[in-house]
């Protein structure tokens, strides 16, 4: 571990709000709006970091922990992503299982959080996110599996530095349905539109948001703040498995910077393009996505 | 060998497509897809050697299991006014987790038999036995006549993939006879489909259980 190793997480922790931003300008482009900032997301922090918090009488301190406990969680899970060839700041054989884990902590306090307010929307919306998530892991699981027998190491940082050009000419069917598996993933874990839509307020039909309605001020800021990280650490392994090494320090780090706010406006692209899902539906897709990636790992155990 | 292992898996993408999807119009169309693909394949597998038989068999596979199926199956779906419902036995998601599985096993198989060296690819022989299997765990987990004929092309594609790979060795005549055998036995199959329905107001073949002497 080198000092350059702090860059990914610094990038991470100061660019993430931007993400969310580069969605929403790419969908106010595809409805003929001008949009809001790019730095709204960083305004609205600004905003709710000054404001106070109400908590109902029924909630206990798991409530107030919740939020606190999951930006926590989801601070750790970016120090594992490297940075397109950049090693990331925690690197250790078989790292993946703890970032797979810490994302899990993350919505488990959420959940928590979200029964302990004894709202029956938010119990709902808490099955729902435990639901699609039982079905989301093992596909994230596998398709980092996959990665690791491509590259021949357990670690996420030599994953992503030994993945490069060379796998795809030789194995690009398997790379490719890692690809669209991560991806999926990547929409379904920041409830992004074919699972779930962030801008509904119809409480039937939300997942993430629901479970967070009851959240003010500063831990509201927490929330929002650490849906940003997974949403950067998230697009983090797809830029890895595209971006490849140029040798130049400065490219290194301008590529996969470059990369991650274009899987924003992919992502932006997606929500304009497509209608939410049924939720009876949303399940399939989420286990074609794991089966996608248990494909790839059965072909790429038979080269 | 890329095209090939392209080819390949999407003959496998396809078949899991199958097993999840709930519509017998995108079923027959996949089915297609899936015919059209195999067709361009004893051309990609023998590039090198290219002849008029491997150019004869991709032309008639692909307007036989491309065209004449599609039409014949559509026609069949219109004049039987088969629902577009799929009715399972195992449901969507469960047969998508079989699929998997079944590739498991398909690719542990391969390993323990002896498959000839002269395979045009390492994955040729698990994705042939993967679509034998697929096809035939759609035509006992799938309660319509018309889903089972598909599971049938399914399990014809299969074979029929198995023997492109070993085309050097086998000769066409035989290739031809298993498309000629397949396409009658469709043929039969649509017209049966047809003929249950105009005697009875369903073609469920669960409902066959209780017929008793």
């Amino acid at each position: 571990m080198n000092f350059l190793s702090i860059i990914p997480f610094l990038l991470a922790i100061t660019l993430a709000p931007l993400l969310p931003g580069i969605i929403n300008r790419t969908k106010a482009l595809f409805a003929g709006r001008r949009g809001q900032p790019f730095l709204q997301t960083y305004f609205d922090l600004w905003k709710l970091l000054h404001k106070g918090a109400v908590y109902s009488h029924t909630t206990t301190w798991l409530f107030r922990a919740g939020p606190m406990l999951g930006l926590a969680a989801v601070l750790v899970a970016v120090a594992l992503v490297p940075l397109g060839n950049f090693p990331a700041l925690i690197a250790f054989p078989a790292d993946f299982f703890l970032f797979a884990c810490l994302l899990g902590l993350m919505r488990f306090f959420t959940v928590l959080a979200a029964l302990d307010t004894g709202s029956s929307f938010e119990g709902m919306g808490a099955s729902r996110e435990v639901f699609f998530s039982a079905l989301t892991e093992p596909a994230l699981l596998v398709a980092l599996a996959t990665l690791a027998r491509q590259a021949g190491n357990l670690s996420l940082s030599a994953i992503f530095s030994q993945v490069s050009g060379g796998h795809w000419l030789q194995a690009g069917p398997v790379m490719a349905l890692v690809l669209i598996a991560l991806m999926i993933v990547l929409l379904a874990e920041n409830s992004r539109i074919p699972v779930d839509d962030p801008n509904t307020h119809l409480e039937l039909t939300m997942i993430h948001e629901v479970m967070v309605l009851d959240h003010g001020g500063l831990d509201f800021a927490f929330i929002l703040y650490g849906a940003a990280l997974k949403l950067w650490a998230l697009s983090a392994l797809v830029v890895g498995m595209i971006v490849p090494d140029t040798g130049a320090v400065w490219l290194n780090l301008v590529l996969p910077v470059g990369g991650m706010f274009l899987v924003a406006v992919i992502v932006g692209v997606v929500e304009s393009t497509m209608a939410r899902l049924r939720l009876l539906i949303v399940p399939q897709l989420l286990v074609g996505a794991g089966a996608l990636a248990a494909m790839a790992f059965l072909l790429g155990l038979n080269k | 060998m890329i095209l090939t292992n392209l080819i390949l898996v999407l003959v496998v993408l396809t078949n899991l497509k199958l097993l999840g999807s709930s519509r017998i119009g995108s079923s027959i169309r996949v089915v297609a897809a899936q015919g059209v693909v195999l067709g361009l394949l004893p051309i990609l597998a023998h590039v090198h050697d290219l002849s008029l038989r491997f150019t004869l068999l991709a032309i008639g596979t692909v307007a036989i299991k491309g065209v004449v199926f599609p039409w014949f199956l559509f026609r069949a779906v219109r004049e039987a006014d088969v629902a577009r419902e799929i009715e399972p036995y195992v449901g969507y998601v469960t047969s998508l987790l079989s699929g998997v599985v079944i590739l498991a096993v398909s690719f542990w198989m391969c390993q323990r038999l002896p498959v000839p060296e002269t395979l045009a690819s390492s994955w040729l022989a698990p994705v042939a036995l993967f679509s034998i299997f697929a096809g035939l765990f759609l035509i006992i987990s799938r309660k319509r006549a018309l889903s089972q004929v598909l599971g049938f092309l399914v399990l014809e594609n299969g074979v029929y993939t198995f023997g492109v790979g070993l085309a050097p060795q086998s000769s066409l005549l035989v290739e031809a006879g298993v498309l000629l055998d397949v396409f009658v036995a469709v043929f039969v199959m649509g017209i049966t489909i047809f003929h249950i329905n105009r005697e009875f107001d369903h073609i469920n073949t669960e409902k066959l259980n209780t017929l008793k002497d």
